[in-house]
């Protein structure tokens, strides 16, 4: 067993970070999650793993050091909130264009513009359906646990290098501020030069030996066939992601009647209301994404036919309730429930909102 | 007495025909063809042979880096 | 003497190096970047450093630099070239790293990129094509366009009052402790290209010694965005750039160089 510690969601994601043996990190101060810069300042990762560790100017910077750091092979953390991850867009295009692996955070907050600094999940379509220009895809992990920020570290780095594509935590100021116990992986060293060029020398920029072809990151062609091709295999790795990818955890689904879908917070507080529900009699599961893209549509669908209706429960004005809609098809009744713009809905809300937009409705 | 002779090969496909060789040639050997490559450029040549002296002035500016230079010295008697 | 006789292995003076491809470059005839690019990688080759060399251009003419230069090279987004460099650099110490950016680039929508890394005293080199003009979308007013200039962006000339002043950002930098040596060439005569590669050789090695950033500004010409034949524009270039971004050392050694 790993070493277990009580921590802030934020805090170990960033000691995760530096135990899967990340070679840099990047980022810009902004709440609710200005604590994974400043573990990783207060922890010296440069002595503990030579990992790199700074503060850019700002989060168009940031994420254009990741682009760099991911440009040379190596393994690259960057994390933010809300408005800094409009900033992140540009750079996040580039990153799946040019078929660059890393590992972002979101750890959302309220919004549109400033907003506030209260947890949110209104980002949901700026990770799953783009957010910056063009046709691209950027894998979703939605953690529900301080446990799982450690661990999608690990899972998430995985899968940015088996794809070379950037991977988003979607975490939210809940899971970022909360603490909990959290069982920590034991150091990992980082990869050497050598491995470097074993596992990644076929497409990193990192130093074109006389005898090799010039390995080039570029998301540009101005040949709009070879473009379009380029455009083809990207969509070819995302059918890849939807076959193999898809991560999903079912909460007493099989004898229910009704089903909660909700992830990360939402999928905690839905719990609870599971148990309340339960305690009156009604009979109501919960569907947790884990992987919002991939979404797990055929699971979905196919416990959708018991279902007598489902609530999506978000903490937003209803995003994810497109993509239920469209793994469900139109014969069951699909409704939306969530607090939004900073406020956190109570096991009670969700239970009444059950009630009378599903089972009374 | 010894007097250096140069000569310079065109890459006469490259040749964008910009001139901007020309006034970097000492002696006058350069000068764009009437006739034009396969991308419709006048292209650079030696029309005065004789009086290169292979300083390679002409291919240091040259941005398309088309013009490569050899040089020999020679014995002249006179 | 024939030619025949003279063109011969044993005895060439000048080839264009290795370290350029065979792609036939996309610039317009006579456009300095194509001189800038070589004799870039000439000093990379004659220092042999092919294999340390990791080359970062953004959006701008020259984003196609990785066609023609023969090393690794990582295209950035417009204005992100700094940062990029930054990231590989922090992340892989022992290479020479650069980046090749225009002025549009370098001077305004990377502006906070620029001053930073330069700040930060990143061990990276910055090669800055200064050419008065946004030459890639066609000619519009950049931060550098001088007073009065014809742009398509400033049909009447640039407006001081309304367009705002020609930012010479490389003394600008030059006052940040981060920048170690900066330096302005041109690379329009043969002397100026030798005098230019001189300064990037001195910029490479230098980065060697971790000091801070290394920055070569060339002014050049583009030709096509000023509507000038190109030994005209290396003309206009001397009359009227010059004057505006004087020629030689701006900071040596850590120490800014006095100006008579
Ligand atoms: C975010 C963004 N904005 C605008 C552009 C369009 N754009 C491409 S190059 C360029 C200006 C380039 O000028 P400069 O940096 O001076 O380089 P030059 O082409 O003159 O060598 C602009 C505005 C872009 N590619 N990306
Ligand atoms: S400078 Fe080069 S491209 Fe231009 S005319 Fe001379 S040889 Fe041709
Ligand atoms: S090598 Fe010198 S002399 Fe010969 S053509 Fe070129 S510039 Fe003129
Ligand atoms: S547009 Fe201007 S800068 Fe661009 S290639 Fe042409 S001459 Fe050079």
């Amino acid at each position: 067993m790993g070493e277990l510690k009580l921590m802030k969601g934020n805090e170990a994601i960033a000691e995760a970070a530096i135990r899967e043996g990340v070679d840099a990190y990047f980022g810009y101060p902004i709440t609710p999650q200005s604590e994974v810069i400043e573990y990783l300042m207060m922890e010296r990762p440069e002595e503990r793993t030579g990992m790199a560790v700074l503060q850019a100017e700002s989060e168009l910077a940031a994420i254009n050091m990741v682009y760099g750091a991911a440009s040379v092979g190596k393994k690259v953390f960057s994390s933010s909130s809300s408005p800094g991850m409009s900033l992140y867009q540009e750079g996040i295009s580039y990153l799946a264009g040019a078929e660059l692996p890393c590992v972002l955070a979101n750890i959302v907050r309220g919004g549109p513009g400033l907003g506030t600094i209260q947890p949110s999940q209104a980002d949901y379509f700026q990770s799953v359906k783009g957010g910056g220009h063009g046709d691209y895809k950027l894998l979703t992990l939605a953690p529900a646990s301080v446990q799982e920020m450690a661990d999608f570290i690990e899972l998430g780095f995985e899968i940015a290098f088996k794809y070379r594509n950037p991977v988003m935590i979607l975490s939210d100021g809940m899971i970022g501020q909360m603490m909990e116990k959290v069982e920590l992986k034991d150091q990992k060293p980082r990869w050497t030069a050598e491995e470097i060029k074993e596992l990644n020398g076929t497409w990193a920029a990192i130093g074109k030996p006389e005898h090799r072809e010039r390995n080039i990151i570029t998301s540009l062609d101005l040949d709009s066939a070879k473009q379009e091709k380029h455009n083809h295999h990207l969509q070819s790795k995302y059918r890849q992601m939807e076959e193999e990818e898809v991560r999903y955890e079912l909460f007493d689904t099989e004898d229910a009647e009704y089903l909660i879908v909700a992830y990360g917070s939402s999928a905690r507080i839905a719990q609870k209301t599971i148990f309340l529900a339960r305690q009156k009699g009604i009979k109501v599961g919960l569907l947790r994404p884990i992987t919002l893209y991939p979404f797990p549509k055929k699971p979905l669908a196919e416990l959708a036919r018991q279902m007598k209706g489902i609530l999506s429960v978000e903490m937003s004005a209803g995003q994810m309730i497109e993509d239920i809609k469209l793994s469900v098809g139109c014969d069951i009744k699909v409704e939306h429930f969530g607090r939004y713009g900073g406020i956190i809905h109570s096991p009670d809300e969700v239970l009444e909102a059950l009630e009378q937009k599903i089972i009374g409705g | 007495m010894a007097k250096v002779q140069g000569a310079i090969v065109v890459d006469v496909e490259r040749c964008k025909g910009c001139e901007v060789c020309i006034p970097a040639c000492p002696t006058d050997v350069i000068e764009l063809a009437k006739e034009v490559n396969g991308k419709g450029y006048h292209y650079l040549y030696m029309a005065n042979p004789d009086a290169c002296i292979g300083c390679a002035n002409c291919a240091i500016v040259c941005p398309d880096g088309v013009i490569t230079v050899y040089k020999v010295k020679k014995i002249v008697k006179i | 003497m024939d030619i025949k006789d003279i063109v011969k292995e044993e005895n060439l003076v000048y080839t264009k190096t290795k370290l350029m491809t065979d792609n036939i470059l996309s610039y317009c005839p006579g456009c300095g970047h194509g001189t800038a690019h070589r004799i870039i990688m000439e000093v990379v080759d004659e220092l042999g450093m092919q294999e340390d060399t990791i080359g970062v251009a953004p959006v701008g003419c020259s984003v196609l630099a990785y066609e023609f230069m023969n090393i690794d090279m990582i295209q950035a987004a417009h204005g992100r070239a700094p940062a990029v460099a930054t990231g590989v650099k922090r992340t892989m110490p022992e290479k020479f790293v650069f980046t090749y950016q225009g002025d549009g680039d370098l001077a305004a929508i990377g502006t906070a990129e620029t001053i930073h890394a330069c700040n930060r005293g990143e061990n990276i080199t910055i090669f800055f094509i200064n050419n008065g003009i946004y030459g890639m979308t066609g000619g519009q007013m950049a931060p550098t366009t001088l007073p009065g200039m014809r742009t398509s962006t400033s049909p009447y000339g640039r407006d001081l009052p309304s367009m705002g002043n020609p930012l010479k950002i490389t003394e600008l930098i030059a006052q940040l402790p981060g920048t170690y040596f900066v330096t302005r060439h041109a690379v329009h005569t043969p002397a100026a290209v030798r005098k230019a590669k001189r300064a990037i050789r001195k910029a490479i090695e230098l980065q060697k010694e971790n000091k801070g950033v290394t920055f070569v500004e060339i002014v050049s010409n583009c030709n096509s965005g000023w509507k000038m034949a190109p030994v005209k524009s290396n003309e206009w270039m001397v009359e009227n750039m010059f004057p505006y971004y004087p020629m030689g050392d701006i900071k040596v050694d850590g120490e800014l160089v006095e100006k008579k």
